[in-house]
C-alpha cells in the first residue's frame, strides 16, 4: 500500500537516472541517513559501537571495495586482508611520521598508498584469469603479511612487533587512541563510509563502472568494442584497493587501536570480506552493506544465543559457530546464489503489487 | 666435495620429500577439479577431518563427547578400546565415502550449473562446517597419530652418504615412507583411471560433461566416486602430515600450500600436480636455505606463491594445464 510508484512521474533524464527513482525509497533513504547521523551518535554506547556498529561500517567499506573489483570488474581477489594491512601500516607510519597531519587525510592517504600496492599486484591480472588470478592474489596476502612481520621499519622497531594508534583529533574531538568515546568512533567511520559509498555509487554507474562491467561480462568482447583492458582492470584494482586500504586504516586506528598483523589481517579476513559480498550480492552496493551487516551480526547473535542463552562452554560454542556459519553459507548459496540483494529485489517487486498481486 | 654443495644437495632431497606431500594434497584438488569443475577449497580440511577421525577411531574416543558432556552433564570420553591401524584406516576411508555421498546429496546436487565462483564459495562454506564439525566431534586438542610408520633419521642413508662424501645426509624415514606411499597411490590411480570401467567414465566426464551424459554416464555417481577418491587421498595426506607434526588445526592449512602447486602444474593435470609439488618443495627449501637468512627467514610462507605468480605471467595455464582458448 505504501510502496507505490504510480503518480511519480519523471520529467527529466536526470530525475530518471537517480539512485532511488521511487519516492518511497528516496524518503526511506533520507530517513535512514538522518537517523544514522543525528540520532544514533547520541544513544551509542561502548558495547554496541565495538560489537556491531563500528565493525559493520568498516567492513562495509572493505566490502564495497572488494565488490568493485570482484562484483563489478569480475576479478576475484583473495588478498583483501593483505591490502587492509597495507592501509593499516600506512596509516601508522603516517601518523607517527607526521604527527600534525589531520587523521582524516591520514586515512585517505593510506588508501592512496594501498591503491598503489593494489595496482602493482593487479598487474598479473592482465595475463592470468579466473581461479589462477584468485590464487595469485594469495601471493599478495602472504607476502604482505610476512613483510609487515619481518621488516622492523614498518612497526617502528617496537619490541612487541605490534603497532599502536596514537591519539589524534578532528575539530578537538578524539577519534583514535585508547580514550576515544564510542560515539566519535562511530561518527568518524560513518562519515567516511558515507562519502566513499557516494563516490563508489557514482563511479560504478559512470563511464568507468561501465567499462568494468564490460570487462567482467566478457573481456575479449569488451576489448573488441574498444574498452582498454589495461586501464579498466588497473583502475578497478586501484579504486578497490583504495577502499580496502581505508577500511584497513580505520580498522587499525579507530576500531582496534593496536594491531598484530598475522592476527588481524590474516587470510581469514580475506575470506570474510569475500563471503560478505557473495552473501550480500555481487555487483550491488546494497549487497555490500547487507553482507557486512549479516556477517557482523551473525557471530554476535550466535555467541549471545549459545554462550549467554544455553550456557555452553565458549570453545564448544566457537566450534558450533564455525559449523553454523559454514552451513548457512551453503544454504544461502543454494537458496539464493545472487545474495541478499536479489532477495531484496524480489521483496520489493512483491511489495509494489501488495496487497493486490494480480 | 665442498661443504656448501653437500648442504644444498641435502636441502634439495628434503625439498623433494616435502614436495611429495604437497603433491598428495594437490592431487585431491586436481581430481575434483577435472571431474566437476569445482575448485575444492575444503580439501585441506578433509585431510584434517580424516586424520582426526582416524585418531579418534584408533583411540576409541566417544564422538561428540564434549557436546554430550555439556548438554547432559555427564563425563564420557573414551570407549576404552583400541583399534589397530589397518582396520581403523579402512573404517576412516568408509567415513570419507559416506562424507562424499552426503556432499553430493546435500550440496552438489543443488548447485548444478552455477558459476564456478559460487561453487568455490560453497566449498569454503563446507570447509568451515567440516572444521567445526571435526572439532565438535573429536575435540580440538593436538593429537598424536601413530600408525606404525617408521620415524626418525634414516641410519642407512646417513652411513652410506657419510662413506661416500664424508658428510651424512639427514633424511627422515617418514619422508621416505611418504614418498613410497605417494608413488603407490599415483600408480594405483593411474591404473584405475586407465583400465577400469569407472575410471574411463571418470575420464570421459573430465573431458566433456555433456558428451559423457549423452552416452549414459551418471554424473552423480561420478561425483560421489571422485569425492570419495579425493577423500581417500585426503586421508593419506592427513596420515602423512599427522604423523609428521601431530593432528591439529594447522593441518588444514596445507590446502593453501597446495594452491601454488596447482597453479604451477595446471589445475587439470595429474602429472602437473606431482611435478609442481616437487618444484615448489625444492624451490622453497633452497630459497630459504640460500636467501632466507639474508632477509629475515620464514620465506616459506610466501615463496611458493610468488614463484607461481611469476611463472604464471609467462605461462598462464601452468606447466601442464590445458591451453586456455577463449572465444567471443
Amino acid at each position: 500500500m505504501i510502496y507505490r510508484e504510480a503518480g511519480d512521474f519523471k520529467t527529466t533524464y536526470r530525475d530518471d537516472s537517480q539512485t532511488f527513482p521511487i519516492r518511497f525509497d528516496r524518503r526511506a533513504y533520507y530517513a535512514l541517513v538522518a537517523v544514522a547521523f543525528l540520532v544514533l551518535p547520541f544513544v551509542m554506547n561502548d558495547y554496541w559501537a565495538s560489537a556491531v556498529f563500528v565493525p559493520f561500517l568498516i567492513y562495509s567499506i572493505a566490502a564495497i571495495g572488494l565488490n568493485i573489483l570482484t562484483g563489478y570488474c569480475g576479478q576475484v581477489s583473495l588478498g583483501t586482508g593483505g591490502f587492509m594491512a597495507v592501509g593499516a601500516y600506512a596509516a601508522y607510519k603516517l601518523m607517527t611520521a607526521f604527527p600534525e597531519l589531520n587523521i582524516f587525510f591520514v586515512v585517505l592517504l593510506s588508501g592512496g598508498v594501498t591503491a598503489g600496492v593494489g595496482v602493482l599486484f593487479g598487474l598479473p591480472s592482465l595475463r592470468i584469469k579466473g581461479f589462477y588470478l584468485a590464487v595469485a592474489t594469495l601471493a599478495a596476502q602472504f607476502f604482505l603479511v610476512w613483510l609487515f612481520n619481518k621488516v622492523p621499519w614498518f612497526y617502528n622497531y617496537s619490541a612487541s612487533g605490534q603497532i599502536n594508534a596514537p591519539e589524534r583529533t578532528i575539530f578537538g574531538i578524539i577519534v583514535t587512541g585508547p580514550s576515544t568515546p564510542a560515539w566519535s568512533k562511530y561518527l568518524f567511520c560513518l562519515t567516511i563510509l558515507f562519502i566513499l559509498s557516494w563516490v563508489a555509487r557514482n563511479l560504478t554507474r559512470g563511464e568507468v563502472g561501465r567499462t568494468w562491467m564490460a570487462i567482467r561480462d566478457m573481456d575479449i568482447a569488451a576489448e573488441i568494442i574498444g574498452v582498454n583492458p589495461l586501464k579498466a582492470k588497473l583502475t578497478a584494482f586501484a579504486v578497490s584497493s583504495f577502499f580496502v586500504g581505508v577500511a584497513g586504516a580505520l580498522f587499525f586506528a579507530v576500531y582496534l587501536g593496536a594491531v598484530e598483523v598475522t592476527e588481524a589481517f590474516g587470510i581469514q579476513k580475506s575470506f570474510l570480506v569475500l563471503f560478505m559480498i557473495i552473501i550480500g550480492g555481487l555487483g550491488s552496493m546494497f549487497g555490500s552493506f547487507a553482507g557486512a551487516a549479516f556477517l557482523v551480526l551473525l557471530p554476535v547473535f550466535l555467541k549471545n544465543a549459545l554462550v549467554g542463552g544455553l550456557g555452553w562452554p565458549t570453545d564448544l560454542a566457537a566450534h558450533l559457530e564455525l559449523m553454523i556459519v559454514g552451513a548457512l553459507i551453503i544454504v544461502f548459496l543454494i537458496a539464493e546464489p545472487h545474495g541478499i540483494a536479489a532477495l531484496w529485489r524480489t521483496a520489493k517487486e512483491k511489495l509494489r503489487l501488495w496487497p493486490f498481486p494480480h | 666435495m665442498p661443504e656448501q654443495l653437500l648442504f644444498a644437495m641435502e636441502v634439495t632431497l628434503n625439498g623433494l620429500m616435502a614436495g611429495v606431500l604437497y603433491s598428495l594434497v594437490a592431487l585431491g584438488f586436481v581430481l575434483i577439479y577435472k571431474a566437476s569443475g569445482i575448485f575444492n577449497y575444503a580439501q585441506g580440511v578433509m585431510a584434517l577431518f580424516a586424520a582426526l577421525t582416524l585418531v579418534g577411531l584408533m583411540d576409541g574416543q566417544v564422538p561428540f563427547a564434549h557436546l554430550i558432556n555439556a548438554t547432559f552433564g555427564t563425563d564420557v570420553h573414551h570407549f576404552g578400546w583400541h583399534i589397530p591401524a589397518l582396520p581403523a584406516i579402512l573404517l576412516t576411508a568408509g567415513v570419507m565415502v559416506v562424507f562424499a555421498i552426503i556432499v553430493e546429496r546435500l550440496i552438489l546436487r543443488h548447485l548444478v550449473n552455477q558459476e564456478p565462483i559460487i561453487l568455490f564459495m560453497a566449498t569454503i562454506g563446507l570447509a568451515y562446517f567440516l572444521e567445526g564439525f571435526g572439532d565438535v566431534m573429536w575435540g580440538s586438542d593436538i593429537k598424536k597419530l601413530d600408525v606404525g610408520l617408521p620415524q626418525g633419521i634414516s641410519e642407512t642413508i646417513d652411513t652410506v652418504t657419510y662413506n661416500w662424501f664424508g658428510y651424512g645426509f639427514f633424511i627422515d624415514r617418514l619422508d621416505i615412507a611418504a614418498t613410497l606411499v605417494a608413488a603407490i597411490l599415483v600408480v594405483t590411480l593411474t591404473l584405475f583411471s586407465q583400465y577400469s570401467k569407472q575410471g574411463r567414465a571418470l575420464r570421459a566426464v573430465a573431458d566433456d560433461h555433456q558428451a559423457a551424459l549423452s552416452v549414459g554416464i551418471s554424473l552423480r555417481f561420478i561425483w560421489v566416486l571422485v569425492w570419495s577418491i579425493a577423500g581417500i587421498v585426503a586421508l593419506v595426506a592427513g596420515v602423512m602430515w599427522g604423523a609428521k607434526s601431530g593432528v591439529q588445526f594447522s593441518l588444514s592449512l596445507i590446502a593453501l600450500k597446495a594452491l601454488p602447486v596447482l597453479m604451477l602444474g595446471g589445475f587439470t593435470s595429474i602429472p602437473g600436480a606431482i611435478v609442481g609439488g616437487l618444484i615448489i618443495g625444492v624451490g622453497e627449501k633452497l630459497f630459504e636455505f640460500a636467501v632466507g637468512p639474508m632477509i629475515g627467514g620464514a620465506t616459506e610462507n610466501w615463496f611458493a606463491y610468488v614463484l607461481a605468480l611469476v611463472f604464471l605471467v609467462f605461462r598462464p595455464q601452468g606447466l601442464f594445464g590445458e591451453r586456455i582458448i577463449e572465444r567471443v
